[in-house]
């Protein structure tokens, strides 16, 4: 290709060396680029293929789909699928009454509906909210099947989301509508003055559709997907409050929160679960009791929330000293200074450290069968009592650990998505 | 150099007898200094001789233990003390830009802008971001306003911190060591903005080594060495015969290299 130039000759571009991308270069280059590596493929291929086949051969060519019994499975060498059909609304739902079944399906549609919006980060705003709103009530109401509305909580709400909303938006906001958020602030406090005044007395707005079923009948999926839901939900905004108190300037706060988190993630979670389980109920005034279900959730995101101010610290501490100074020099309050320098660049960071926090929690919740819940794996446990399907273990496990892994691995790549979404424009 | 008379214009800034240590270290010692409106002061000495603190201290971003602070707001004279509404007033006056820019690197240059005006002076949005518009377009970038800072050089990047902190509409600006963190192409585009700021009339503090800048826009040159303030005198004296022989030596170091 290139010729000597003469003298006072520009030189002839010159082309970039060929470089071989067809799949044979491909696999010349990974796969047997010396005889060592060669051999190595070979042997590792020939593994993953017989494998390969092993598995296809177990689990579908030779497998059972269809039985009365395990009696059908025994002596075919294949998988006995046949089980998971007779027993998977068992292992789906638990011993929630059987006719009603629909209603924790769709419990759990709705829940993967609004976890699926609230992946999208053009809905990280007052949208939100209100996909949880509706999302939750969905879901306890199908799972209660009844839900009595206290009117207290529904001025607690208009309070709040006018407060909030007024101080979030009075600097931007037209007048129409800091008024608006006035006026809903002041509505919910005079009921509450109202209430505590006794001038109005306490009801509730009963929404009643379905037959009722009390918390100890549920299990399954619903009580998986709802004490990791809730509980991570809970316990990300308290642990991050924790982590900002760890490293706040009054010494009282600190330790507290310094204690706290020491304190909970030096015991192991089951023994938080039975403490809440068995002696909170010792502490209470006589006549108070909570729920079992609610003081297992109570107990998750106490224990989640210290393993999340943890990892929400090391990515406060990896701000640079600079963005402080810079908010502070411009004036910025240290609730401004949080909401909108620190937080937003410090858990930007911390995103992969904190979905495997999110991951390990989600499979922690199985431990609530020490205190008698029945989540999904446990009712998948429980599927394998059955004497007429006495001997295929295997079988559930494995479609339990499938039913894991697709949530697991579906949080996983959403923080890979949200890493790459956030970092977008900002190359640093 | 223009002359201009600065002695019946108003103290902006007042220090008295400040003094600052950091643990056992005394890093300011008893330093008085008055600041008049519009006065540009440049400050300069050895590293280490707490020139950044001294300046630090006006805006509480340090905290001095012996002494006044004291910044006039709207024709009021506000002491600094630990009371925070006295600190958020006077940070409101004080505008800063830093050595290594300390921008917003997850919000736009827009955004960058128009947080404190929006949040801190309640300003409604489309006025903050007309105002930041038109600082970016006399700091000359106005077609960045919606990148983020990593897209940007070291010297636009400076100039929209520059930006940043006017859009507050300080009395003051503080400036520390702006150009040292740049490339020396673009030390120039920075000192020009600066410069045109000091001819609108700005109160500057500014601690540099350039002193082609201090020579050219300063009223008063401060010399400082061990937490003490050496020697001031207006450029044209401080140069051709500095008094002190720490001066000197300072001078002939950054002069002649
Ligand atoms: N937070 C701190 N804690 C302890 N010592 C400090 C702290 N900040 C600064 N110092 C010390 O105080 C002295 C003055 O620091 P300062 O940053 O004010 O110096 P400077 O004159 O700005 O120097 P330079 O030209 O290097 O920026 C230095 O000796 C420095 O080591
Ligand atoms: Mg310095």
């Amino acid at each position: 290709m290139s010729q000597a130039t003469e003298a006072g000759q520009v030189a002839p571009a010159r082309l970039p060396p060929t470089v071989d991308t067809g799949a044979i270069a491909w696999l010349r280059k990974n796969l047997f680029s010396s005889v060592g590596n060669s051999l190595t493929t070979i042997v590792l291929a020939g593994l993953l293929v017989w494998l390969a086949v092993w598995f296809i051969d177990w689990a579908l060519l030779k497998a059972t789909f269809q039985a009365e019994s395990g009696q059908a499975c025994v002596g075919t060498g294949g998988a006995c699928w046949a089980l998971i059909n007779d027993k998977l609304r068992l292992i789906f739902f638990g011993s929630f009454p059987y006719e009603e079944q629909w209603r924790p399906l769709l419990a759990i549609l709705a829940m993967i509906a609004m976890l699926v919006l609230s992946c999208d980060r053009r809905m990280w705003n007052w949208r939100l909210a209100i996909v949880w709103a509706i999302g939750s009530f969905v879901t306890f109401l199908l799972m209660f099947g009844q839900i009595h509305i206290p009117v207290t909580l529904i001025f607690v709400v208009a309070l709040l989301a006018g407060a909030g909303g007024y101080l979030l938006r009075r600097a931007t906001a037209p007048d129409m509508e800091r008024i608006a958020w006035i006026v809903l602030m002041a509505l919910g406090a005079l009921y509450l003055v109202l209430r505590v005044a006794g001038v109005i007395r306490g009801a509730a707005i009963p929404v009643a559709p379905f037959e009722y079923v009390e918390t100890g009948l549920w299990g399954g999926l619903p009580v998986t997907m709802i004490l990791a839901t809730y509980g991570l939900a809970a316990a990300f905004p308290y642990g991050i409050l924790l982590a900002l108190g760890r490293r706040s300037n009054l010494p009282l706060i600190r330790a507290l929160c310094v204690g706290f988190i020491e304190l909970i993630r030096g015991v192991p979670l089951i023994s938080l679960l039975i403490m809440a389980s068995f002696l909170l109920p010792l502490f209470l005034p006589p006549g108070v009791s909570f729920d079992k279900f609610l003081r297992a959730q109570v107990a998750v995101i106490l224990f989640a929330g210290a393993y999340i101010a943890e990892v929400v610290r090391g990515g406060l501490q990896s701000l640079p000293k600079g963005q402080f100074e810079a908010a502070d020099a411009m004036g910025l309050n240290y609730a401004q200074k949080t909401a909108f320098i620190v937080l937003p660049q410090a858990l930007r960071v911390v995103i992969p450290p904190l979905i495997n926090t999110f991951i390990g929690f989600f499979k922690d919740t199985t431990l609530v069968l020490v205190i008698g819940i029945f989540d999904f794996l446990n009712t998948a446990n429980a599927a394998l009592v059955d004497p007429k399907w006495a001997g295929f273990p295997g079988e559930v496990y494995l479609f339990a650990a499938f039913v894991y892994f697709c949530f697991c691995y579906s949080m996983s790549r959403y923080s890979k998505y949200l890493e790459r979404e956030l970092n977008k424009g900002t190359q640093r | 150099m223009a002359v201009r008379n600065l002695n019946s214009a108003p103290a902006v800034i007042e220090l008295e007898q400040v003094n600052k240590w950091f643990g056992q270290f005394h890093v300011l010692t008893d330093i008085n200094l008055l600041v008049k409106q519009s006065e540009k002061i440049v400050i300069c000495g050895p590293s280490g001789s707490g020139k950044s603190t001294l300046i630090r201290c006006i805006n509480r971003l340090e905290e001095h233990q012996a002494g006044t602070i004291a910044v006039r707001v709207d024709g009021q004279r506000i002491e600094l003390t630990n009371d925070v509404k006295n600190i958020e007033a006077i940070r409101k006056e004080v505008g800063m830009v830093f050595q290594s820019f300390n921008l917003f690197p997850h919000l736009t240059i827009l955004d960058n802008l128009t947080l404190a005006p929006i949040w801190v002076k309640k300003m409604p949005k489309k006025e903050a971001e007309a105002i930041a518009m038109s600082l970016l377009e006399r700091v000359r970038i106005p077609e960045q306003a919606l990148k983020y800072p990593g897209q940007l050089s070291g010297g636009q990047q400076q100039r929209v911190a520059i930006a940043r902190a006017l859009c507050m509409r300080p009395q003051i600006m503080l400036f520390d060591e702006p150009t040292s963190a740049l490339d020396p192409e673009m030390v120039k585009e920075v000192l020009d903005v600066m410069i045109e700021l000091a001819n609108e009339g700005m109160t500057m503090l500014v601690v540099t080594h350039e002193m082609g800048f201090a020579r050219s826009v300063a009223d008063r040159v401060i010399f400082m060495d061990f937490g003490e303030i050496v020697e001031q005198a207006p450029p044209a004296e401080f140069f051709a015969n500095p008094r002190n022989e720490r001066t000197r030596l300072f001078l002939s170091q950054i002069l002649h290299h």
